[in-house]
């Protein structure tokens, strides 16, 4: 009795206090519970595509967001998976639960290829760089149609699981997982593991950092190759799920939309790229229901994006969190916005400002 | 052969150095990142074929009214959207990418997804040196040849270029002697779309029109300006010529050149940046070296 109230205790503090943090749990809920609702394999479709490319978008947060590795290629890590577990599993038929971790070591290696001009550029130079990965890759893919399928990709890939449920519990928990391991990977307050604060030190200034004895060529390389790996996860997932691997998993444009959707949500922040892709992919995929919507869809993603980004240029998670919660000016402690006093400390939340004259 | 690949690469050097030129300006003096300057391009190449192809106008008078169209929009765009998010680099990014996507939206909603082909300016062809070039071809390599030049004169010659160069040293000294900054960055994005959409105009007969034909050359471009180094004029104008170079060597030599074209461009992009981080021509200041 005396745990269960210390739990209620730990809940009521670490959870019901925060309101993010409280519509983080009701979106995970919301998550595990939705195919008790529905059994239309289409809305569970829209749902596992969003997770898949949630997973996606919140590895280029860590690496481009948490890290500041500029990297406008990063469909190269979910394409190399996709394809890999493809191959690995057409001609090997090896089951998903050994191609997709294969496909995402694949992935991994790869980011470590990456990484290397990472050492040497930096900010828009790397973004450059980086952006010219996989469109190399797709040029060679497509010189050799023979191994690669060519324009049309590797089809017939195994299912992820036999039903269609399964298959979405599946990646609903790895991707409540993966998400909340980079989570805890990327937090600056953690002091057992000190990723988070090193990889914000290198965001902010690598010269310090260096000169502050940390190794930012490592730590760099951690940051690519978790990255990668996450990407890759995300990679291989789609291409079990969908049952192909398509040249388009490794386009421009599928690199871009990551950092949209990141950037949408809110960059740094991890919960900003969920929130970005729960919100554009299901409505770019509701659209192609209604009449016009297939030829007006991008039109309307675009006028969307950009009407966002021009009111809350931080992103919507950052701008709606911001309304919601305060920060108590004396210890520190996120408050939900109804407070007047802090949570812990009495401190006022509010200090009203004298009027100057 | 030979001649071939030399006026085929001097074309499409040349249509990337006056993109490159284009972007490297205002990324240079306004850290914008544009990546809706190819658009910018294709949307004039569309409004020439339209000019041409539905109203009948003769070509002078579409080309003119293509840049100026396409000038218009570049402002528009730039006073509506980026001059308010400027103060973040990848919101503006990111509003450009979005940009872009709407133009190729439009246009496939407009003219349908269809490869489209412009008339050329002049038929025939004449010899130089035994080379066989088509006056079209002539057309464009004249073309992004003076305005390089002329572009080159204004940016070290002219009150205007002085001010633009010091913008993009210092924007703050800039401000402090005098300068009004906002009204060079607003001219420096019309100088820079006004080249994009020349860039648009004077490819519109050479190669097929489509609404996704912005994404190949933005990738070159893009490659172009890092390996010439970012910030350098003639550094860009260098690269872009190299890789037109390349990509017109692979096509023609190699078997399923077409394919590989822009990864051997890229790759060679690459190799050149590990050896040089900052380009060939890239200025390296002390604080940026790691």
């Amino acid at each position: 009795m005396n745990y269960l109230y210390m739990f209620y205790n730990w809940i009521k503090q670490a959870i019901f206090a925060i309101p993010g943090r409280v519509i983080a749990l009701v979106f995970f809920i919301a998550l595990f519970c939705a195919p008790l609702i529905t059994k239309s394999e289409y809305f569970l479709g829209i749902i596992v595509l969003s997770t898949i490319f949630a997973l996606f978008a919140v590895s280029w947060d860590l690496l481009s967001g948490f890290t500041g590795q500029l990297n406008l290629g990063h469909a190269l890590f979910f394409g190399v998976s996709a394809y890999a577990a493809g191959l690995l599993n057409i001609h090997l038929h090896y089951s998903p639960w050994i191609t997709i971790p294969l496909g995402a070591l694949v992935a991994v290696a790869v980011g470590l290829v990456v990484g290397v001009p990472a050492l040497r550029l930096r900010g828009f130079y790397l973004g450059l760089v980086t952006l010219t990965f996989p469109l190399i890759l797709l040029g060679i893919f497509f010189a050799f149609p023979m191994q690669t399928g060519g324009e049309l990709g590797i089809s017939g890939i195994d299912r992820l699981a036999s039903s269609r449920v399964a298959e979405y519990y599946i990646v609903a928990v790895i991707f409540t997982v993966s998400v909340l391991l980079i989570w805890k990977l990327t937090d600056t307050k953690n002091k057992v593991i000190r990723l988070g604060i090193l990889l914000h030190a290198i965001r902010e200034d690598e010269i310090t950092a260096r000169a502050s004895g940390i190794n930012t060529t490592l730590q760099k390389f951690i940051a690519f190759a978790l990255s990668a790996f996450f990407a890759g996860i995300a990679g291989g997932l789609y291409a079990h799920y969908m049952r192909i691997a398509t040249p388009a998993a490794l386009e421009l444009f599928f690199s871009f939309q990551a950092i949209l959707w990141t950037i949408f949500g809110g960059i740094t922040t991890i919960y900003g790229p969920v929130v970005g892709v729960f919100i554009l992919y299901p409505l770019l995929e509701l659209l192609s229901g209604v009449p016009w919507g297939e030829q007006l869809r991008y039109i309307i993603f675009g006028v969307v994006l950009i009407a966002t980004l021009m009111i809350m240029p931080e992103g919507l998670a950052v701008w709606v969190l911001d309304k919601l919660e305060i920060e108590c000016p004396r210890c520190k402690l996120i408050n939900a916005f109804t407070r007047k006093k802090c949570r812990a400390c009495r401190a006022p939340l509010r200090i009203k400002k004298k009027t100057t004259v | 052969m030979l001649s071939k690949i030399i006026v085929q690469g001097l074309v499409s050097g040349g249509i990337y150095a006056v993109l490159a030129v284009g972007f490297s300006l205002i990324f240079g003096v306004g850290k914008i990142l544009n990546m809706a300057h190819t658009a910018f391009y294709m949307v004039s190449a569309y409004i020439i074929f339209y000019a041409t192809s539905m109203l009948g106008l003769p070509l002078p008078a579409s080309l003119t009214l293509a840049i100026i169209l396409t000038t218009v929009l570049g402002i528009a765009c730039y006073i509506l959207f980026f001059n308010r998010v400027k103060h973040h680099d990848t919101t503006v990014m990111i509003i450009s990418v979005a940009l872009a996507i709407i133009f190729q939206e439009v246009l496939l909603l407009v003219f349908g997804g269809h490869y489209r082909g412009v008339p050329p300016f002049a038929r025939g062809f004449m010899e130089i040196w035994q080379l066989r070039v088509s006056y079209q071809h002539l057309i464009a390599i004249v073309t992004s040849g003076v305005i390089l030049i002329g572009l080159w004169i204004m940016l070290k010659k002219t009150g205007l270029g002085t001010a633009i160069r010091s913008v993009a040293e210092d924007r703050e000294i800039a401000n402090l002697m005098g300068m009004n900054v906002d009204r060079i960055l607003l001219i420096v994005m019309a100088i820079s779309v006004a080249l994009a959409g020349l860039a648009g105009g004077v490819i519109a007969p050479i190669y097929m029109l489509s609404p996704l034909m912005w994404q190949q050359p933005m990738a070159i471009m893009l490659a172009a300006v890092v390996l010439g180094g970012l910030g350098s004029i003639g550094g860009c104008v260098l690269g872009a010529f190299i890789l037109g170079f390349i990509e017109t060597i692979v096509i023609f030599l190699v078997p399923g050149g077409a394919f590989l074209q822009g990864a051997v461009s890229m790759s060679v992009m690459v190799l050149v940046l590990l050896f040089r981080p900052e380009g060939l021509f890239g200025v390296v200041f002390e604080e940026e070296r790691l």
